[in-house]
């Protein structure tokens, strides 16, 4: 341990020493001795050449979102580094651990506007967990060792480690024994004791209860601690976008999404209740709705790691900080008076009642899904036929893109088990799905990966498929969801603005020709009466395969709330 | 909206008042004052901050965000000693020299340039007097003026001293 080593090679071993087995980046001239050491420790740090940074990024955000480890991206100083905002931006937006890797000019050169610099610290500071910039190479291992805890501790985020040339090229005996010494960091990780006893009593005391869980479930890892919990006092639960999956949808207590493109009875029961206990949702407005007229008559119990996002967009009565499995565990230890919770179980058992009727009356699902004309084909069509089919064939995991497919693929597909739906939520990231659906083919070789795109989003990112074939990745196949518009955005301006369709019919490339000349192989669907059969032959065939489904243009997502109203008026059709 | 009083006890690496200054940017609060410096400890930096809001609960979490921030109290109902420091240069002409020497007396200030048509007064007090001094002295002329804004302290017993906070995370 007392030899010499190069700046990039400490940065090398550091990674390694803390878990990275995998990278996604590009080189260039300030981040190119980095490449240089990387090449000795290529058996236990795989790194992925990616065809954009920001390519690079989402792959890292699919990589972590997936597994719940780090993602980590790479990019050289300037134009590298510039291109990794849109990722990082979109990691801090939905908590994803993430680390950017950054190469910087020479400390020389620094703030002299040099070739290819850009104060990166500087424009990710509002969008980055913590940064860093490293000038001293005695700082590197350190440095590593602290960006990676607090990326995965707490509240997960995206941390940005800058370092300049000179330090990646510099000489030293490395120590990577420094300790971590954050006094200004000490995320609560176990709620309140009073808090939890206090939320229970509340909770016994109300008629009609939801459990609202979100994205922390998932990041915590708590879908195990939170169904038992709901099981044990027959709670209904309501899933987020981003914890869809979390809690499995055909249990008898599952009642899907809500908010803006949520199900009636899911809104409508939330604004009924009177209680509600939000565990890893922010109270995002997708959600809410009008915050001020969210579920008016219930006493609400907010869960989160954060401190900052309680009581930050709704008022609530008891918050209680803590990462969501350790409060679930101890949620699960009291013991409240058996006759208290069977009076509890009879009433939470007739409003569950309730709200079946609610949800048999509204249209539903099963409704949509099972259309029985067939002369055009409805994206529902290709979500009916998609979900029968990935639920029968293994393990799979979807990733989708920004538009209305995204909205359809929640609705539409059933989703069991966390960490199989992945999407940019928080900032609602279109050119996502491809590049982070590689990421997560790439950490789950075993399971077949969709993205599930627009063809707007789509034609962002798709440079990445040749990574797919470069890397000899099999498992990653490719759903568009063709409708030849800028979908979600006319479908606004339908609604809202009287068919003004400005900026969004979209002209295409020829998708099966493109897949093809990617090295991918490509299929076309035109009706009804070809989905199946494609399906078929894209599990069919060991390697990439690119669906082009040519669905009716003008579509709506159903049901929805019309921005800044309140989530119980929707509008059906 | 009503105006808090926040001390913030800081790592003292760069960019941190960047970051906070930043934060308060982009979440729309309103900062009337902010003074930065060292403490007893070394490594720790003292902030005082006042700003308005009708949440600075919200503020206060937004800033715990920081992973350099060590601890903020919000000490607006607590009993303070509270300091600015004033330097104005006048325009002086011969006439009202004796005057102005009076006035700076009454307000224990301190002239420390005197020049052939100006002078330099630095004054030192609670913010109310520094107002009171800067409102009587305006009519003389008043050529160049800087305030530093508000430092703050807790009286007594109670404290924020960032030794403890060092120790307690190092252990
Ligand atoms: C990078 C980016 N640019 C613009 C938008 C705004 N936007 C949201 S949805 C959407 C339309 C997406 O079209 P498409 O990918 O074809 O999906 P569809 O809605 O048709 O399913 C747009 C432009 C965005 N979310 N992200
Ligand atoms: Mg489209």
């Amino acid at each position: 341990m007392s030899e010499k080593r190069t700046g990039a090679q400490i940065l090398c071993e550091s990674l390694i020493q803390n878990g990275v087995d995998t990278m996604f980046g590009i080189p260039g001239g300030a981040i190119m001795p980095f490449y240089h050491a990387m090449w000795e420790y290529r058996t236990d740090l795989r790194h992925i050449l990616c065809r954009h940074e920001q390519g690079a990024g989402h792959a890292a955000e699919g990589y972590a979102r997936s597994t719940g480890r780090i993602g980590v991206c790479i990019g050289t100083s300037g134009p590298g580094t510039t291109n990794l905002v849109t990722p990082i931006a979109d990691a801090w937006m939905d908590s994803t651990p993430l680390l950017a890797i950054c190469g910087q000019v020479s400390s020389a050169v620094l703030g002299k506007d040099a070739f290819q610099e850009t104060d990166i610290t500087g424009i990710t500071m509002p969008i980055t967990k913590h940064n860093y910039l490293v000038k001293n190479i005695n700082d590197i291992a350190y440095v590593v060792k602290e960006a990676i805890h607090i990326a995965t501790t707490g509240r997960y985020g995206p941390v940005l480690v800058d370092i300049t040339k000179d330090a990646l090229q510099a000489t030293a005996v490395p120590d990577y024994s420094k300790k971590i010494f954050l006094p200004g960091y000490r995320p609560t990780i176990t709620g309140s004791k009073k808090q939890i006893k206090a939320a229970l009593s509340l909770m016994l005391k109300s008629k009609k209860p939801i459990l609202m869980i979100g994205n922390g479930v998932m990041m915590s890892d708590a879908s195990a601690e939170v169904r038992v919990f709901a099981e044990r006092y027959k709670i209904p639960v309501i899933t987020t976008l981003h914890g869809l999956g979390a809690f499995p949808e055909d249990h008898e207590l599952s009642l899907g999404m809500p908010g803006m493109h949520g199900w009636v009875h899911a809104n409508r029961a939330i604004q009924e209740a009177d209680f509600l206990m939000n565990i890893g949702g922010r109270f995002d407005d997708r959600v809410t709705g009008k915050a001020s007229t969210f579920a008016p008559n219930a006493r609400i119990v907010h869960v989160d790691i954060d401190p900052s996002e309680i009581g930050k967009n709704i008022e609530v009565e008891i918050p209680i900080v803590g990462d969501a499995r350790i409060v679930a565990l101890s949620m699960l230890e009291e013991e409240p008076e058996e006759k208290l919770v069977a009076e509890f179980h009879k009433n939470a058992a007739e409003w569950l009642t309730y709200i079946r009727e609610l949800q048999t009356k509204h249209q539903h699902k099963q409704q949509y899904l099972n259309r029985p004309d067939t002369s055009t084909m409805l994206p529902h069509d290709v979500f009916a036929a998609l979900t029968k089919q990935i639920n029968t064939r293994g393990n799979y995991r979807v990733v989708t893109d920004v538009g209305q497919h995204q909205m359809w693929a929640a609705q539409l597909l059933d989703w069991y088990k966390p960490r199989t739906h992945i999407t940019s939520g928080g900032a609602g990231t279109m050119g996502f799905a491809v590049p982070a659906a590689m990421g997560v083919a790439v950490a789950h070789p075993e399971d077949t990966v969709w993205a599930i795109a627009g063809d707007g989003g789509f034609q962002m990112t798709n440079q990445e498929m040749i990574v797919i074939i470069q890397e000899n990745i099999k498992n990653m196949k490719i759903a568009i969801i063709n409708n030849g518009f800028l979908g979600m955005v006319r479908q606004w301006q339908e609604l809202f603005e009287g068919k003004r369709y400005s900026g969004t019919p979209l002209t295409s490339p020829n998708f099966q020709k493109l897949a093809e000349a990617y090295g991918w192989t490509g299929i076309t669907v035109e009706s009804v009466d070809q989905i199946d059969a494609a399906i078929e032959r894209a599990y069919a065939i060991d390697g990439p395969v690119l669906i082009d489904f040519r669905v009716e243009r003008e579509v709506n997502v159903f049901p929805m709330v019309p921005q800044n109203k309140s989530i119980g008026e929707m509008i059906t059709e | 909206m009503k105006i808090h009083t926040l001390v913030v006890l800081v790592q003292d690496h760069p960019g941190v008042l960047n970051r906070a200054v930043s934060m308060f940017r982009r979440r729309g609060y309103n900062i009337a004052s902010l003074v930065v410096g060292h403490t007893e400890t070394p490594g720790v930096s003292r902030m005082t901050i006042v700003v308005e809001s009708d949440n600075v609960e919200q503020v206060v979490k937004q800033l715990y965000r920081l992973v350099e921030v060590l601890k903020i109290s919000d000490v607006t109902e607590d009993p303070v000693v509270d300091r600015e420091m004033v330097l104005v240069k006048l325009h002086v002409t011969g006439q009202h020299r004796a005057e102005i020497v009076a006035l700076t007396e009454v307000f224990t200030a301190k002239i420390v340039d005197v020049a052939t048509n100006t002078m330099v007064i630095e004054m030192t007090g609670g913010p109310a007097k520094v107002d009171n001094f800067i409102d009587v002295i305006r009519p003389f002329g008043i050529k160049e003026m800087m305030r530093t804004g508000r430092i703050t302290m807790v009286r007594g017993a109670k404290g924020h001293s960032g030794a403890e906070l060092i120790d307690q995370a190092a252990e």
